[in-house]
């Protein structure tokens, strides 16, 4: 029995925690330096598992830091430049206040200054852990390059910001790493894969922000001055993997500046070439121009698993390889009324070119009357004559398509037309979970079956020609009918379909079929009981869990039968109008 | 002098803005006047001032002046509380205007007199007095921040007293200074050292700073072993989730909020919210407007990437099905009571007690309505009612074959009956047992007085009753029939009380007590007594008269409790519907306690034959368990529920009150507060 006694709370997790005034207290920081220095090295509270142990006892609020990240943060050189800028703020007001210019000159040089390369090492010890982190930082990224050069922060890290976005998104235009988008109500998805990685970001809509009261822009600044270096040096490796200079070069600039020929007149070299970089529409410079672009061949392993899987994964390689090419070919113009930044960057990235009028942005290639656009991406209806040769489309046709992997027809998105609904593709459904119908239609375009012609041709005749309508009108009601009644086996076929998708996949539960034989109820009633009887010999514990767990289901199926019957309703009444509609027109 | 007065008048206006010139109303007013003028009355403005100027003139004589103010230079609130101000020349008081003008006077004055708005108070005379168009243009310029003079002009070209011409004459004559001729010392000594510092290294010219940040290849030698110690306990941040339909711009008509869900979703609380936004449709791209919630919610990202504590959760991932555990088909395990078969009708209230006859095939009953009824169990026909006048508690049919007798607990007394049902012999040679008993000589002391029942009472098929000092809750018979145990509603060591049938005797077998007693239990075979009190069951040595064994079923009030026929295990029921299963081999804890009802548990029972045992409960139920005992001791009990049968309706919050088995066959009776008897086969 030797050795002191141990008291109360001096060993085990106790010791483990520290609340964050004590960590702050033994940092020497004040509450703002410490949370900025949490923020630049990625130090979060942690939820304790016995909470009141770790309290001492008591059951006070408090947050907890481990006490091993707040050691790791006594060495930290930042802490040190920390106390430099007091001491540097203390110098200046001092000088301020004596009116000695000559001091305030030389404080102001020496301004101390940190960076931020070590930490960005540390917090990501490999380039993937850096790419597994990138989301926010993007985020971050594209909405402070959105900012007025003005008021909320400083203007540099605005610029920087700007820089920092349009390379990534010229490496994801390079390396056509773009697999999503979304148009959401709050701004534009992208979903890029780079080595692998899905790496999600949102842009805001193109507007200027009315600047919330309630946020402080100090902590978000100390995010974004982070968040700056780390894609700093991502962007760097990735121009690297790709074999692009870094900073980015656009190949006419280049050419130019060997020439040295033409005069910019336009304004100072630097701003121009980022300005015409920040357009999008030119592809950049590499340091080794390669011959041929390489693919690396998907070696053949024989051994390692059974030939089907290795099928479909060679199959799902050539479906990635076609989706990137998608738009390969395709010349777009853009009128003036789309968002031209987030158009051009998903339809270059997936092959095609485009171009804008001259007086939207620097950089358009072509003009509107150039004979060889397939495409214009219209919003406006009914603004100027068409042109032969080229189908006008709205701006989700060109979403819709790179989710759907596939061109989709083009009549459905036609200026001035209803649009079909824009569909999340960050969706995968369950089973169990509800599919809108459109989605199953998408499904089933994608497999290369062509569900619902007639109906579309029948769209298109009422769209073409309102007074053919009138024709048919005569045929009246049964043929009201029959559209109904082929929406429904449409419907039906659909599901059939995807359900037959399904059934190779997985094995399935056969629904029973109710018979008139009373044995077979009976079995089934039996079985039920002995559930039921089973139930109730379960743990206390194991009850919980198992009720918690049915609940959940019970209430996804619940959810997923409100979406069906609002669907159904809704489609009942639109179905009810157009009824009206038409004995009105007779 | 007029010119004092005006000012001194516009002092007086501007002092007190409130009141009248601060109105929008002046201001208004110059606009209006011409067509005032020629609409008005002929007191139009123009005229009054034209005369009011002549009256100026006419009355420019010093002695008006002294008779309007003759008070001086002194604050005028001295005079506030006095009718007059300032004397006059002979030194009569010089009274103020009446003031006895109400609201209603001044609000017609408002109306009639176009000229009120211009009309203000002199407080020197306390007079009113109109304000000429000049005093008004005056205010005006004042209010507007103007200089008070018309003519004054702020932006007359200024003289500069240094101008850049060269004069003659030096604006000071003073020589120069000599120190202005020579070299500074001071100076040389400064730069010296300078220039000494610099040749030694000490002084360095300053780097252009370079702001933009430099990028390298930051992961060349990038080791993935390269972990630091926290990085065990490093949490990644959880990504934010991705977005689905109902957030699209254009999203299917079916994640459209309807009118009462956006009214729900409004009166939510921001944090209970499902989606923080409202789904929208826009017809088009062009449409959409900038969200005006984004940098909120990357605020909130961020927030939460610094400020929220982390902490990694087990996500249990079970297949519900795995959690049911796996038991014996009940079929595998038949037979066992499934349906109902009978119900014996006749009670007029809640049945609280039934039991059957050793044979299987009478069963009695008794109930509040103060009457035991005979039924047989086949038919469901009542054969017999006698009434006893009071609650019956308890019944119990005697178990030896050969006797035909049933004790009833009524009230404080036990009756014993003989229903004279079945064989004749047995019926007869019960009521000869029962006189061939001959009192002894000596009458010894005893805790119940057995009393002979009288002739008419003997129709009416009682034969002895025995009577206690308390109420009777429960009597109970041994296997052989002869004793009888007693549980009376008292305090004290005398709750239990064992009479002898043969020789009419009663003792008390206990000096002390532990609590209240709820239920009392014969061994089948052996010599041992079950005692179940409120919270434990208590197994006495009868013959060695030793307490042998105490179980604790960990209840909160134990209701009943029956004995395995083999004798080694028993089970409680208690109010706080749990069920417990003692293996007195294991140990004085429960094997297993199961909680099957829903509601406290008023009745148990085994069945003598099959491995069968039935608890009856508040919710109305009775719940069949298989209860297999093994002969092999290294066996533990296996306890299935096999079956739940339903059928009695709850009246005043009673469902079952008593459960018994049939002595042969796999047949379950249940006794509830409906007044009624069920069988379940």
């Amino acid at each position: 029995m030797g050795g002191l006694e141990k008291r109360k709370y001096e060993r085990g997790s106790a010791t483990n925690y520290i609340t964050r005034n004590k960590a702050r207290k033994k940092l020497q920081l004040s509450l703002a330096d410490f949370r900025r220095l949490c923020i630049l090295k990625g130090i979060y509270p942690h939820e304790p598992k016995h909470k009141k142990k770790v309290n001492k006892g008591s059951t006070a609020a408090r947050t907890f830091y481990l006490v091993k990240d707040i050691r790791f943060l006594l060495h930290e050189p930042i802490v040190s430049k920390f106390r430099e800028y007091k001491v540097f703020v203390r110098k200046l007001r001092k000088a301020y206040g004596k009116s000695e210019w000559g001091t305030v000159e030389r404080l102001k040089d020496n301004k101390p200054h940190y960076k931020l390369d070590h930490v960005v090492k540390e917090r990501y010890p490999t380039f993937v852990d850096a790419l597994r982190d990138l989301d926010d930082a993007l985020s971050m990224c594209f909405l402070f390059s959105t900012f007025p050069r003005t008021g909320k922060c400083h203007v540099q890290t605005i610029q920087l910001c700007r820089r920092l976005a349009v390379e990534f998104l010229h490496y994801v235009i390079a390396a056509r790493a773009l697999r999503k988008v979304f148009l959401s109500i709050k701004g534009i998805y992208y979903q890029a894969e780079v080595l692998g990685q899905p790496i999600v970001w949102v842009t805001p809509y193109a507007f200027s922000h009315d600047h919330p009261t309630d946020v402080d822009y100090r902590v978000m600044a100390t995010f974004t001055e982070f968040y700056t270096t780390l894609l700093g040096f991502v962007n760097f490796r990735l121009y690297q993997s790709l074999n692009l200079r870094y900073p980015p070069k656009l190949e006419e600039d280049l050419a130019h500046a060997a020439s040295k020929t033409r005069e910019d007149a336009y304004a100072l070299e630097s701003e121009s070439s980022m300005e015409k970089l920040a357009a999008l529409s030119a592809s950049l410079a590499r340091v080794v121009v390669p011959a041929e672009e390489e693919e690396a061949q998907l070696d053949e392993f024989p051994a390692d698993s059974e030939p089907a899987a290795q099928e479909e994964r060679q199959q799902e390689l050539a479906a990635q390889e076609q989706h990137k090419k998608l738009f390969e070919g395709l010349r777009f113009f853009l009128n003036r009324e789309v968002p031209r930044e987030a158009l051009a960057f998903v339809i270059r990235s997936f092959g095609g070119e485009v171009s804008w009028d001259k007086s939207v942005c620097i950089g358009a290639a072509y003009d509107a009357t150039h004979p060889g656009i397939t495409h214009q991406v219209v919003d406006r209806p009914g603004q100027q004559t068409p042109i032969l040769g080229r189908s006008y489309v709205q701006p989700q046709w060109v979403f819709d398509s790179v989710n759907a992997r596939l061109l989709l027809p083009v009549a459905d998105y036609f200026p001035g037309v209803q649009l079909p609904p824009h569909l999340s593709p960050f969706v995968t459904e369950k089973e169990g979970d509800y599919v809108p119908p459109e989605k199953l239609k998408l499904l089933a375009l994608q497999r290369g079956e062509q569900p619902g012609d007639e109906e579309e041709e029948e769209e298109d005749s009422e769209v073409g020609e309102p007074e053919d309508e009138e024709e048919e009108a005569e045929a009246g009601e049964e043929e009201e009918e029959e559209e109904e009644e082929e929406e429904q086996q449409e419907e039906a076929r659909l599901r059939a379909l995807e359900e037959q998708r399904l059934e190779g996949k997985k094995p399935r539960v056969l629904a029973g079929t109710v018979t008139l034989e009373d044995k077979q109820r009976l079995a089934r009633e039996e079985e039920s009981e002995a559930r039921r009887l089973a139930i109730m010999t379960m743990r206390k514990r194991e009850k919980y869990l198992y009720n918690k767990i049915m609940f959940g289901k019970r209430r996804r199926t619940r959810e997923a039968n409100k979406l069906a019957e609002k669907r159904k309703a809704h489609d009942e009444a639109v179905r009810a109008e157009k009824k009206a509609k038409r004995a009105g027109s007779l | 002098m007029a010119g004092a007065r005006g000012t001194r008048n516009a002092e007086a206006a501007t002092a007190r803005p409130g009141k009248r010139l601060a109105d929008p109303e002046p201001e208004l007013e110059p606009e209006h006047e011409p067509e005032r003028d020629e609409a008005g009355p002929p007191s139009s403005r123009t005229e009054v001032v034209s005369t009011q100027d002549e009256d100026e003139y006419a009355e420019d004589s010093s002695d008006e002046e002294d008779v309007r103010n003759t008070v001086g230079n002194v604050p005028l609130e001295w005079y506030d509380d006095f009718p007059h101000v300032g004397y006059d020349l002979d030194g009569k008081r010089i009274y103020k205007p009446l003031r006895t003008r109400d609201e209603l006077d001044q609000f017609l004055d408002k109306i009639d007199d176009p000229d009120y708005w211009r009309t203000v108070q002199d407080r020197m005379t306390g007079r009113d007095m109109r304000l000429t168009d000049e005093q008004m243009a005056l205010v005006q310029r004042l209010q507007r921040g103007q200089f008070g003079d018309v003519n004054f002009n702020p932006y007359e070209p200024s003289v500069d007293f240094f101008s850049g011409d060269l004069m003659i004459h030096p604006v000071t004559n003073r020589p120069a200074d000599k120190r202005s001729f020579i070299p500074s010392l001071l100076e040389k000594e400064k730069v010296s050292r300078m220039v000494h510092a610099i040749k030694m290294g000490w002084i360095q010219p300053r780097r252009p700073r370079d702001s933009t940040p430099h990028f390298y290849d930051l992961w060349a030698q990038e080791d993935p072993n390269a972990v630091l110690g926290r990085h065990k306990m490093h949490v990644p941040a959880p990504k934010l989730a991705l977005p689905g339909h109902a957030e699209s711009y254009n999203p299917p008509p079916e994640y459209l909020p309807s009118e009462e869900e956006r009214l729900a979703w409004e009166q939510q609380e921001p944090e209970e919210r499902k989606l923080n936004f409202l789904p929208r449709r826009f017809p088009s791209l062009r449409a959409v407007p900038a969200y005006s919630r984004f940098i909120h919610e990357r605020f909130e990202r961020c927030l939460d990437l610094y400020l929220c504590p982390r902490q990694r959760k087990m996500r249990v991932n079970v297949d519900p099905e795995d959690l049911i555990p796996k038991l014996p088909r009940p079929r595998d395990l038949q037979p066992f009571p499934t349906c109902q078969a009978l119900v014996y009708r006749g009670h007029n209230d809640l049945v609280r007690c039934i039991s059957v006859s050793p044979g299987g095939q009478w069963l009695v009953s008794g109930s509040d309505d103060g009457s035991v009824r005979f039924w047989e169990v086949a038919t469901a026909r009542c054969m017999r009612t006698v009434t006893v006048g009071g609650v019956v508690k308890s019944v119990a049919w005697n178990p030896h074959p050969t006797i035909c007798l049933v004790a009833a607990a009524v009230e404080d007394t036990v009756l014993l009956l003989n229903p004279g049902l079945g064989d004749r012999l047995v019926v007869g040679s019960t009521d000869q047992l029962l006189s061939a008993f001959t009192p002894p000589e000596e009458p010894t002391l005893q805790p119940a007085r057995w009393l002979e029942a009288s002739e008419k009472e003997q129709q009416d098929s009682l034969r002895l009753r025995i009577c206690h000092s308390k109420p009777v809750t429960q009597v109970t018979w041994h296997g052989r029939g002869d004793y009888m145990a007693v549980v009376l509603a008292a305090q004290g060591h005398t709750q239990v009380l064992i009479h002898q049938l043969s020789r009419r005797r009663s003792q008390s077998p206990f000096r002390r007590s532990h609590g209240q007693v709820q239920h009392v239990a014969f061994h089948p075979t052996r010599p041992f007594l079950f005692v179940a009190s409120q919270r434990s069951v208590r197994l006495y040595h009868l013959l060695r008269q030793e307490l042998t064994k105490k179980l604790m079923p960990n209840c909160k009030w134990v209701s009943s409790m029956a004995v395995h026929p083999a004798g080694d295990n028993i089970i409680c029921g208690s109010y706080d519907s749990k069920l417990v299963w003692f293996d007195l081999d294991l140990s004085t804890k429960p094997y297993k306690v199961l909680r099957h009802h829903k509601k406290a548990l008023r009745a148990v029972a085994f069945h003598p034959r099959y491995p069968l045992f039935a608890s009856g409960s508040d919710d109305g139920s009775v719940i069949v368990c298989h209860g297999m005992v093994y002969n092999d001791l290294l066996q533990n009990p296996l306890l299935v529920p096999v079956k739940v049968l339903k059928g009695h309706t709850l009246t005043r919050d009673l469902g079952v009150l008593d459960v018994t088995f049939h002595p042969t066959q796999p047949w379950v009776f249940s006794s509830g507060s409906d007044s009624t008897v069920r069988l379940f086969t």
